[in-house]
């Protein structure tokens, strides 16, 4: 596999350089505007995640990359060159469909050497890289099924090898597991990252799925209506999200209200009832004092406490449920947005500890919430 | 669960609809099997007596020889021009934006909204200005009229189903448009061109209205050389022939089947 790996290696060896950037693209359909002057610089080697709901661009953006379409404002480069105005053919791109687009006349062979074929190479060194890359996906010994006698799984490595044996300069994924059963999905999320590792090829990949994202990202772009809300690596997301979008749609959270209390240099004070809570400065940065503001908090940095603990606040036990490696606590509490808030805890004794209707506390350490004005 | 007597009531009048339906179908081409071997000279029913000899008068009749001939040069050649004009024309449809193309298109695809003789009329005038009236030009072109529409109409079907994503994922391995269109598009187009070019020949070879229009003795078609002799004739030959074309058509279509399967060929399944 070292023949993939080093042309990879030959064009992009130092870690930081840019391998694709959008600049302030803008793209339009019609009257609807699919993307805002949107700005994105992916590393050489980088996996890059597009995250966001239905229709927020992510495909738009990806379709950019691979030429499909051209922007209505702004520039795109792949290693440094403008290709606004180069057509896919021609941008050297590995591009993975969501229904993998295997072309169905031709056989597993077939449709990995296509590319190869278009760039004239012979023969022998044809056959050499499609068995290398068969292997790579582990399907050595399928090259000759047609593609509908292949299960999903085996399908999508199909796609992927066909998009891997050109050595892109980019390989574009969007959605590429969403037909996949859910352990299939996750093997398959492995499986893809490895190889992605060992080629070192920049990636990017769009997704709905914000529990993908922040298992397979080094970075995560999150977007919704044509914007980039925020982006930073899986942790800065999951732990920093920006605004109120980014720390609702990525993973659960609890919304308690609370007033702002006080302000101590990098830190803000919020008031959750009885309770102070220290949560980072920066989303209240110009908020005024006594302002009601929304404390948001992931259901494992919920700790439960005696009732009395200082800095808690105070909440009733409304039901468990047993996860396995976990236990769900539901909590009725006063300073909920929702009517109950979600403690995930870790310890096995939490069914005993906790029995529904005892009343506890709640404590949240530092920089463990965020909190955002109201709007 | 039990059926209620109106669910039964209710089946058994659809199973008599569809055996009656059936059988309407299937009656002339029963009454024209049976009456192709019937021995005697007059057109009865039921026959007395079995023979293949009519069979042997169509074969050797020399102008249903020629029509046949006639007919099978003017097929060829109609339906593949047909095809071809057709398929750039479905593309164009599918593919590209242009001006009245809503217009062209209710055209195009509309079918037979102007009658054959119509057609025929028009291209025997045509042919009487330029003096094309004797030769095969004229039949050839009045039938790619005539077939243009269900060509064009095949293929467009098919290449609306064509998922777009082949063609893309094509062009992001690095193939250009001209080599996305020959190693991927027109493959995959395959069963929507051969159904295409198979009905537009199965209609031209059947053609009679306008064909009587546009042939002349040397062109005529098998048709028209059908009619030519019912007119002075009434012998069971014609019944023979009959059963010659439908045989003919049915061994056309198996073969198609075979090779591209039914569905395909009427454009049922989604050509994938
Ligand atoms: N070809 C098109 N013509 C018109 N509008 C389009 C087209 N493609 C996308 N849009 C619009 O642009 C917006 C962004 O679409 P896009 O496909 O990028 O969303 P997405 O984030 O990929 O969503 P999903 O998760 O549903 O795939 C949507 O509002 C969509 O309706
Ligand atoms: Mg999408």
């Amino acid at each position: 596999m070292n023949n993939l790996a080093d042309s990879r290696n030959g064009t992009a060896s130092s870690g930081d350089d840019i391998a694709v950037r959008f600049d302030a693209v803008t793209k339009r359909f019609g009257d609807a505007t699919a993307l805002r002057e949107v700005s994105l610089s992916v590393r050489s080697g980088e996996f890059m995640t597009l995250l966001g709901p239905s229709g927020c661009g992510k495909t738009t953006l990806l379709n950019l990359a691979a030429g499909f379409f051209s922007p209505d404002g702004g520039e795109i480069r792949i290693d440094g060159a403008r290709v606004n105005d180069v057509p896919t053919y021609r941008r050297e791109i590995g591009m993975m469909f969501q229904n993998y687009a295997l072309f169905p006349h031709m056989s597993v062979a077939e449709n990995i050497a296509y590319g190869l074929k278009v760039r004239h190479i012979a023969k022998k060194e044809r056959d050499r890289r499609v068995e290398e890359v068969l292997a790579l996906v582990r399907l050595a010994g399928m090259a000759g099924r047609k593609p509908r006698q292949l299960s999903g799984g085996q399908q999508q490595r199909v796609a992927l090898a066909r998009a891997l044996v050109i050595s892109p300069k980019v390989l574009l994924l969007d959605e590429p597991f969403s037909a996949l059963d859910k352990n299939l999905r996750a093997s398959m999320q492995v499986e893809l990252r490895e190889i992605q590792r060992k080629l070192k090829v920049t990636t990017i990949f769009v997704t709905h799925d914000q529990g993908e994202a922040l298992s397979l990202s080094d970075r995560v772009a999150v977007m919704s209506d044509g914007r980039i809300r925020q982006l930073g690596t899986p942790e800065e997301i999951y732990r920093r999200p920006c605004d109120r979008f980014v720390a609702s749609f990525v993973g659960d959270a609890n919304v308690l209200r609370g007033r702002l209390d006080g302000f101590d240099g990098a830190h803000s004070t919020v008031a959750v009832g009885t309770a102070r809570v220290k949560v980072p400065e920066a989303p209240l940065r110009g908020v005024a004092l006594s302002t009601p503001v929304d404390l948001f908090v992931r259901p494992e940095q919920l700790k439960i406490a005696e009732i009395c603990a200082p800095s808690a606040f105070g909440g009733r036990v409304a039901a468990q449920v047993y996860q396995g490696g976990h236990v769900d606590l539901y909590i009725e509490c006063a300073q909920s947005a929702s009517d109950r808030l979600l403690v995930r805890s870790a310890g096995q004794d939490a069914m005993t500890r906790w029995p529904v209707g005892a009343e506890v506390g709640m404590i949240i350490g530092i920089d463990d919430a965020v909190a955002f004005p109201v709007p | 669960m039990p059926r209620s007597t109106y669910q039964r009531l209710l089946g058994f009048v659809g199973k008599l609809a569809v055996l009656l339906i059936l059988g309407f179908l299937v009656l002339p081409v029963a009454v024209v099997t049976i009456a192709a071997f019937n021995d005697r000279a007059i057109l009865s029913f039921p026959p007395q007596a079995w023979s293949l000899r009519w069979f042997a008068k169509a074969i050797a009749y020399q102008d249903f020889r020629d029509g046949f001939r006639n007919g099978l040069v003017v097929t060829v050649w109609a339906s593949t021009i047909a095809l071809m004009v057709g398929a750039m024309f479905a593309y164009a449809l599918d593919r590209y934006r242009f001006r009245f193309k809503k217009g062209i298109e209710g055209i195009l695809l509309s079918p037979l909204v102007i009658p054959h003789f119509t057609v025929g009329l028009g291209f025997l005038i045509l042919a009487a200005q330029v003096g094309w009236t004797r030769g095969y030009a004229v039949v050839v072109f009045c039938h790619v009229v005539l077939v243009l529409p269900f060509v064009i109409r095949s293929v467009y079907v098919s290449l609306r189903n064509l998922d777009q994503s082949y063609e893309l994922a094509a062009a992001s391995l690095g193939a250009p448009p001209s080599r996305v269109l020959l190693t991927v598009t027109l493959p995959l187009l395959l069963p929507g061109l051969v159904s295409g070019w198979l009905f537009a020949a199965i209609l031209s070879f059947n053609e009679f209205t306008a064909s009587l229009f546009v042939t002349a003795q040397r062109t005529q078609t098998l048709p028209v050389a059908m009619y030519n002799y019912v007119r002075e004739y009434a012998d069971p030959s014609m019944a023979a022939l009959s059963v010659m074309y439908i045989v003919g058509t049915a061994v056309l279509i198996v073969f198609a089947n075979a090779f591209l399967g039914l569905g395909k060929v009427l454009n049922i399944e989604q050509s994938r």
